[in-house]
């Protein structure tokens, strides 16, 4: 079997840069006038020298003063215009590289944001913004300087070719011949060099995975005193990628030695049997000049080869990693047929769902395993069962976080792959365990969903409303008191929220959605005796007009909730009232009744 | 306003003296990284000397063989000095390639070492500033500084240098060589020089101000990127997508703009340069041209002399891209630099006290402490723990709780009074002795990329695998950790996506019982566990503390059953001390609170 990333590495350098013309399709005839005018540039670079040999030839050895001033004028204009072609061609090429880098960036950020939960849990983030960062540099350079360079340099060395043959076929042939083995070390190098430069931007993705997790995991490394050990660890992998950048430093070494050897071989071979030929009369000394002119000139596109050579190949395997996540199918879709979840009074059913997670073990029996469960419209469902045992996953589902692996989620008798996301998540909100907020103010993360509101300035006292309304029911009105109150920025100005705050923060962001359907993952856990409490009570208001899943810890959560179902290795084992369930469940009692409770 | 360490970082437009200090911040922060390897660099400039050398001395010798070699052929059919100048060119042909390999190699080896030092300090550096700083400071920022800010410099290290050593010096030679050749062909390239001069400070003025623009949308760029996928899943939940489309294109727009200038700019530049030579090339002609139809001159010397003249304005280019990447290199370096200017707030003492064996007092005397100067939150805390005593601290949010933890595991130093580790300040402790005697275990369970031993094995570095089971086994995390999919070797992915809330807790406190710390501090580490999980916790918990100070911050009261004594904070103050019965039996706040939490398990 063949796996994707085999097949990646097998696309040769060619097909693999190919796959960038999407990005430049509409900027090709600016490219392709880039590539005209840089040949211009160059052909009037090449032809420099026959004005040169004009020049010698004629005015400077008839000793013609008169004709000297317009020969002089016509190799000056020559270079004003190659100038202005340079000028063209940068101007020509500068857009369709940084256009193509927006583009690329935008894209890839929008097919991140689209491809499921189960994709950013599988792939380390420093190696998606290595992608989003470095290699879409890479490849604009790649447009914007090596790829007009190559073809040029390419057409370049042919007419430069030719040109030798025109003023000397024999000299012309060997100088070719002379040249030809850096067609073979080409090879070679291209063969070293894409390994290479696969793995240091592999690496310096790796790195950045340690920078972010460095960051991100501070307090714990702060309050350990790991500092040390942690950049040890960072050091080492930094070292592997000085490492493999070495190899690359040495490789490139070795392609440059070739590439500036062999055709100064060839010049030395050509320059004894230019004199020879000089001697026998074949060709004039005028001639001879414009052919070494001439061919000084190609030797700037044939080193340039080897440059161009390494960039191409960077940006090849560059390409490769970003299509390896825009290749990766959306899997979480909507139907072509979805419509809008139409207005219901939110019942919410799990019939036979199975759930399993696309790395689970084959033996592993599903997490989920045949959840039969509904949850009447308005009312409360408490969700209890022990740790691991598969009750975020089942609120993920519910937003389609994750796809059931078979049976179905139903709302209002529809089953919700059936409607679109948009809608789905417009009528479920849900407040996570670990609450993410963003580095926005706090009214913008409180009103986060309610784009609705937030959009429209005629609706601001609405949104005003209810921000303050939504604060309220969290118990959150700590952020009025904030330095900036609700503007205070997230994570700046000095903002450390306790655990206990952030969690109000994302219940009131689940509470301001006025969804149909409220999921909340054991959203009280950090509060303290008397808030838990306060929020409690208030949230029997919403809770009333809603219909909601909750994952709870506690009693004191379980107390919010109509009826509790007991999640147990991967079934709902009993639906019940708290004292109901209390009275005949014993697992119910293990999972729920506290040490001081057995103790009474 | 000031540019001291990261204030100011988002601006552009510098006042002169502002973008002076700036420009010495970041160029002794180039110079120091390339210290260390000077000697080197010597070296490797001797080796571009050469090589250069022989780069130049091709074109003369070609014209010297032209000229010498094919005139004593054709009159006198001497082949010697033919000979000899084609063996000549072919010697410097092989002297010029194998140096520019070797240079190749060594300009590598010089980059990678400065590169290489400077993720070090700035990751050190990072690690070593405090709290503060990272509560200020998006952490996507600090990202930025570190990932793509020094991907600038290795761009500069990479091509700038070489393009610069190289350029410089095939200039002086090629002016050298033509001074020699023909003294008065030289004239008007130096004169050409002048108007090069101007064009530059122009680009490096006007260049200047974008470079710097780039690199504050390149960090927008991160710090939303990471922001978005680190928090994937409340993205989705709140249809966040399109939003985020909007505002990350006008970033990448932003970032586009910016790149686009400073390349036109450069755009502008270097033709610029091409045009002065392209005068310069027609002057020489001119010149020479009378000269040689006058006869004083050869036509050999003329066409080496037009040929060093095109030779002089090439590394033009180079040097031109050498200062596009110096220039926008030093913009970034200019951000890095302040950041390693940033003082950490929370330093290791300069004669710092060991302390081999803590007993594990500790003591809060009038200690006053606020985050900022306005609010005070702690105005004067005096606070006496045993060694041994294990303290549950309660009280509303605000109260000061966590304020209290992070004083004793030093995040913070007090504004004033003193926090001390048996009768030593905290400031006075050495770091490795205060990290290994105090460990903080909070409510936020971050895990690193890596497998669950791993993870647990953070807490003692070169722990044995046993001792991470038995680590495991006495907080209960075992049983769990035996049913994912590898044991002790499953991979916990990114920020642990797959284990639940409880489980991380879990973990984290096996990483806290493997550490062994003399004082523990628990803020709210129990508050996603299920009972079930509690309970083992809380058996771990009993002989966990047996022998060690502990504070405990917990909303569960459930936990203050096993403390000794009991604080009740309200306002950044102590209101209630004593054991949990006696304040239960009490009239005061915990006793109230006591009655709320029984309550609520009915």
């Amino acid at each position: 079997m063949t796996t994707t990333s085999e097949k990646e590495s097998q696309l040769s350098t060619f097909s693999s840069l190919l796959r960038v013309y999407p990005f430049v399709q509409g900027a090709l005839p600016r490219l392709i006038i880039g590539m005209v005018t840089a040949l211009a540039a160059a052909a009037t670079a090449l032809s420099i020298p026959f004005a040169l040999r004009w020049l010698v030839d004629n005015p400077l050895s008839t000793g013609d003063a008169a004709q000297i001033i317009p020969g002089v004028a016509v190799i000056f204009g020559l270079g004003l215009a190659e100038v202005t072609f340079i000028y063209l061609r940068r101007w020509l090429t500068l857009g369709p590289g940084v256009h193509l880098e927006g583009k690329m960036r935008n894209a890839i950020y929008v097919h991140l944001q689209r491809l499921p939960v189960a994709f950013h849990d599988k792939w380390q983030s420093g190696q998606l913004l290595s992608r989003a960062m470095g290699d879409i540099s890479t490849v604009r350079r790649w447009i914007s300087f090596a790829l007009v360079q190559l073809v040029t340099s390419t057409i370049m060395l042919v007419t430069g070719f030719s040109l030798l043959f025109a003023f000397n076929a024999l000299l012309g042939f060997i100088f070719l011949v002379c040249s030809l083995p850096l067609i073979l070390i080409s090879i070679r190098f291209q063969r070293q060099f894409t390994t290479l430069a696969r793995s240091t931007q592999d690496q310096q993705g790796d790195l950045a995975t340690a920078i972010e997790e460095s960051v991100h995991g501070i307090r714990v490394l702060k309050s350990f005193g790991r500092a040390g050990e942690a950049l040890e660890e960072f050091l080492e992998q930094a070292n592997e990628l000085r490492g493999t950048e070495l190899a690359k430093g040495r490789a490139n070494g070795r392609m440059w030695f070739w590439m500036l050897l062999i055709p100064d071989l060839g010049f030395a071979i050509t320059l004894l049997l230019g004199i020879i030929q000089a001697e026998q009369g074949i060709v004039s000394v005028g001639t001879l000049i414009a052919f070494f002119a001439t061919a000084a000139l190609l030797k700037g596109p044939m080193q340039s080869i080897a440059p161009m050579l390494s960039i191409s190949i960077e940006a090849a395997s560059s390409l490769n990693r970003y299509f390896e996540v825009m290749n990766t199918p959306v899997e979480i879709l909507e139907l072509e047929t979805a419509t809008e979840l139409p207005p219901g009074p939110g019942e919410l059913v799990f019939e036979d769902v199975h759930f399993r997670y696309s790395d689970a073990q084959e033996h592993h029996a599903d997490l989920l395993n045949g959840i039969n469960l509904s949850i009447k419209p308005g009312e409360t469902m408490a969700l209890v069962g022990l740790t691991g045992s598969g009750k975020t996953s089942l609120t993920a589902l519910t937003t389609r976080l994750f796809d059931v692996t078979s049976g179905r989620i139903l709302i209002d008798g529809i089953d919700i792959r059936d409607v679109t996301i948009e809608s789905l998540r417009t009528q479920v909100a849900m407040a996570f365990e670990d609450a993410t907020l963003f580095s926005i103010s706090v009214r913008d993360n409180v009103l986060l969903g309610r784009e609705d509101l937030t959009d429209n300035p005629q609706l601001k006292d609405e949104a005003e409303e209810l921000l303050q309304q939504s604060l309220d029911i969290a118990q959150a009105d700590f952020a009025r008191s904030l330095p900036k109150g609700v503007e205070s920025k997230i994570g700046e100005e000095g903002l450390s929220l306790s655990g206990g705050q952030r969690q109000r923060l994302a219940l009131a962001r689940a509470i301001a959605v006025q969804p149909r359907i409220l999921v909340l993952d054991d959203p009280l856990s950090a509060l303290d005796v008397t808030t838990e409490a306060a929020v409690e009570k208030a949230l029997r208001q919403v809770l009333a007009t809603t219909t909601a899943l909750i994952v709870a810890h506690r009693p004191s959560t379980v107390m919010l909730a109509d009826r509790v179902a007991l999640l147990h290795e991967g079934r709902i084992l009993d639906v019940g009232t708290h004292s109901e369930l209390l009275a005949r469940c014993p697992e119910y009692r293990n999972v729920i009744a506290s040490l001081d409770e057995e103790k009474r | 306003m000031t540019i001291t360490g990261v204030r100011g970082e988002e601006r552009s437009d510098f006042t002169k003296q502002e973008g002076k200090r700036l420009r010495q911040r970041s160029l002794a922060l180039l110079g120091s990284l390339l210290h260390p390897v000077r000697v080197r660099v010597y070296w490797t400039l001797v080796i571009v000397v050469i090589s250069t050398a022989a780069q130049v001395a091709g074109p003369t010798l070609l014209a010297l063989g032209i000229d010498q070699g094919l005139t004593q052929v054709v009159t006198n059919h001497n082949w010697l000095p033919a000979q000899l100048i084609v063996a000549a060119y072919v010697l410097t042909a092989i002297t010029s390639a194998s140096m520019m390999a070797i240079y190749m190699r060594s300009s590598a080896v010089i980059s990678q070492s400065v590169l290489l030092d400077l993720r070090e300090r700035v990751f050190a550096h990072t690690q070593n500033l405090s709290m503060s700083f990272h509560e200020n400071y998006t952490s996507g920022r600090v990202i930025a500084r570190q990932t793509s800010d020094i991907e600038t410099l290795r761009e500069l290290l990479d091509g700038g240098i070489s393009n610069l050593f190289r350029g410089i010096l095939l200039m002086t030679f090629t002016a050298a060589a033509l001074i020699a050749l023909d003294p008065s062909s030289a004239i008007p390239l130096l004169v050409a020089l002048i108007p090069c001069y101007f064009l530059t400070r122009w680009f490096s003025d006007t260049s200047k101000k974008q470079f710097r623009e780039a690199r504050t949308f390149s960090a927008r760029l991160i710090v939303q990127f990471v922001e978005t996928m680190t928090g994937i899943r409340a993205v989705k939940a709140f249809r966040r997508e399109e939003r985020n489309e909007k505002s990350y294109a006008l970033a990448v727009d932003d970032y586009r703009e910016a790149n686009r200038k400073v390349i036109r700019l450069f755009g502008t530049y270097d033709p610029g340069l091409k045009v002065i030579g392209v005068f310069t090339l027609a002057a020489v002609l001119i010149l020479g041209s009378f000269r040689v139809a006058n006869g004083a001159m050869d036509v050999g010397v003329l066409l080496a002399a037009v040929l060093y003249t095109r030779r002089f304005f090439e590394p033009m280019e180079e040097l031109a891209m050498f200062y596009n990447s110096f220039q926008n290199a030093s913009s970034a370096l200019e951000k890095v630099s302040g950041m390693l200017e940033e003082q950490p707030s929370v330093t290791e003492p300069a004669n710092p006290v060991h302390l081999a064996h803590p007993q594990g007092k500790l003591d809060f005397s009038h200690v006053r402490f606020g985050y900022n100067d306005s609010a005070v939150v702690l105005p004067d805390l005096d606070l006496h723990i045993l060694a041994g005593q294990t303290i549950a601290v309660v009280g509303t949010t605000g109260a000061g709780k966590s304020t209290l933890a992070k004083l004793v595991a030093r995040f913070y130093d007090p504004t004033s009074g003193t926090v001390s580790l048996d009768g030593i300040d905290l400031r006075e402790l050495a770091n490795a002795d205060l990290r290994r005697a105090i460990v903080m275990v909070t409510q936020e369970s971050y895990l690193f990329s890596g497998s669950v031993a791993d993870n647990i094995g953070l807490g003692k570095p070169n722990a044995t695998f046993d001792e991470v089971k038995q680590a495991a086994i006495a907080v209960g995390a075992h049983d769990f950790i035996m049913r994912l999919p590898e044991g002790y070797d499953t991979d916990v992915n990114k920020r642990g996506g797959r284990l639940s809330a409880g489980q991380r807790q879990l973990l984290s406190f096996a990483r806290a019982f493997i550490a062994d710390p003399t004082v523990l501090i628990l803020d709210e580490a129990t508050a996603s566990l299920d009972i079930p999980s509690e309970r083992l916790v809380q058996q771990g918990l009993q002989t966990l503390l047996a022998d060690r100070t502990a504070i405990i911050i917990a909303h569960r009261l459930s936990t203050v059953s096993i403390a000794d004594r009991v604080l009740v904070m309200e306002h950044g103050e102590i209101i209630e001390d004593g054991t949990p019965e006696e304040l239960i039996e009490g009239t005061g706040k915990f006793a109230s609170l006591h009655t709320a939490w029984r309550d609520s398990l009915a």
